[in-house]
This record gives structure tokens, C-alpha cells and sequence, in this order.
């Protein structure tokens, strides 16, 4: 998606900013399901890894990974729940 | 089928077992089951009277054992074990105890924390490993 379809998203926030891998990824993984279908998930995070483990976790669970938002000293990841 | 990973937990260093708690972390998240099997040293850390007193670190890197325990402290880092009681409240992680090294030391399953699953032989951890897509021995 490009940036302002990403900055026009309806989201759930999860707040993991300050938290090591994995701690965003788990945030993401526990969160998602209390989304409902369709929905997307918006993952704060300020580890560096997450950004490729998230994708990653997407692909791997059948989720939707929609992109990244890099901001000052953290990343807006965003997820789309598909199941 | 759900896919599988197969830890040893050797050591019962907490750097290792930080490490251990990690990998088993990312293994949950990717919606694997994990089989750990704790055996030698790695017992003494799960024991009740060691688990919040334990800060022995890997031998060759204690110089730097200090400065890692106080970068943990100062960004408020979780312990080992709480990041083992926490990927296995959210996945399928169960924790083994080997017998052989409980036996030869003379302890029982009651002297080890409460998240542990049970004790059980190498055979049987053979057997799950066998299964596992990813084993790791720390």
C-alpha cells in the first residue's frame, strides 16, 4: 500500500515500542484475533527486526501484510486480518 | 499438522536461558509448538531455589556479564523465566525435565518451578525431536 492509503487506515493500535524481539511480533500474533475479519492491526514498534520478522509472520499465518510507516525512532506496521 | 521445534536447554546460564526463552518466543509467534527438554545444568536454573538467585553467566564472556545484567535492568529487560512463563501461557510450549540428570542428583518434579510439564527420559524427547522441523541445542 502506498503511504497515504497506509495513513487513511482504520486501525487497531498495538503499543509494543520499548519492547526486544520478539515482544512486537507476540503483541502482533495475541492481538490480531480480537480483531474481526478484515480488519488491520497497527503494530508500534522500535525494534529493528521487527520489521522483517512481521512480513514474515504474515506470510507464514495467512494474514495480510499491508506495509510500514517509518516514524522518529519507531515503525507503524500494519496488518490486515484475513482469518 | 502444526509444525515443531525441539530445544535443549543444557545450560543453566541465564545469557543462555535468555536465549532459549527468545528462540522459543519466535517459535510461538510463528505458531509452532516447542518441546524444551532442560537437562544438566539447565535443571539448576529451573529449580525453586535457584530460579531468582541464579545469575551465573557464560564462562568465556564474564567480563561483559555486568554490563549485560545492567543494559537488562536499565530497559526494564524480562527475566528468563518470565519469558518462559509467558510464551507458554500464549502457545503450545511444553517444558520436560530429563530424569536421568533428577535421578542422579536425587530431585523430584516438586522442587522445580510451576511451569514445568513433566519428567521424562532422552527416548522420549528423541521422539518429539524427531518430529521438529527446527532443534537447537543451547
Amino acid at each position: 500500500m502506498q503511504e497515504t492509503e497506509l495513513r487513511a487506515l482504520k486501525t487497531k493500535v498495538v503499543d509494543a515500542r520499548g519492547t526486544s524481539c520478539p515482544g512486537p511480533l507476540l503483541e502482533t500474533k495475541k492481538a490480531i484475533v480480537g480483531l474481526p475479519v478484515g480488519g488491520v492491526l497497527e503494530t508500534l514498534s522500535s525494534d529493528e527486526g521487527t520489521k522483517a520478522d512481521i512480513p514474515m509472520w504474515a506470510k507464514k499465518t495467512g494474514q495480510e501484510f499491508l506495509g510500514i510507516l517509518g516514524e522518529s525512532g519507531y515503525d507503524r506496521i500494519f496488518v490486515r486480518r484475513l482469518k | 499438522m502444526t509444525e515443531k521445534m525441539a530445544l535443549v536447554l543444557f545450560s543453566g546460564s541465564v545469557d543462555k536461558l535468555l536465549a532459549g526463552g527468545i528462540m522459543a518466543g519466535g517459535a510461538v509467534a510463528m505458531d509452532m509448538e516447542v518441546d524444551i527438554f532442560v537437562t544438566f545444568w539447565g535443571l539448576v536454573a529451573f529449580r525453586k531455589d535457584q530460579v531468582n538467585v541464579n545469575q551465573r553467566m557464560s564462562k568465556e564472556f564474564e567480563d561483559m556479564a555486568p554490563a549485560l545484567l545492567q543494559a537488562m535492568q536499565a530497559k526494564h529487560y524480562p527475566s528468563w523465566i518470565d519469558t518462559f512463563r509467558k510464551i507458554r501461557s500464549m502457545g503450545q510450549v511444553r517444558i520436560h525435565l530429563c530424569s536421568m540428570t533428577m535421578d542422579m542428583m536425587g530431585w523430584k518434579k516438586e522442587d522445580f518451578v510451576d511451569i514445568v510439564d513433566d519428567v521424562i527420559g532422552v527416548g522420549s524427547f528423541i521422539e518429539m525431536a524427531k518430529e521438529a522441523k527446527v532443534s537447537l541445542f543451547l
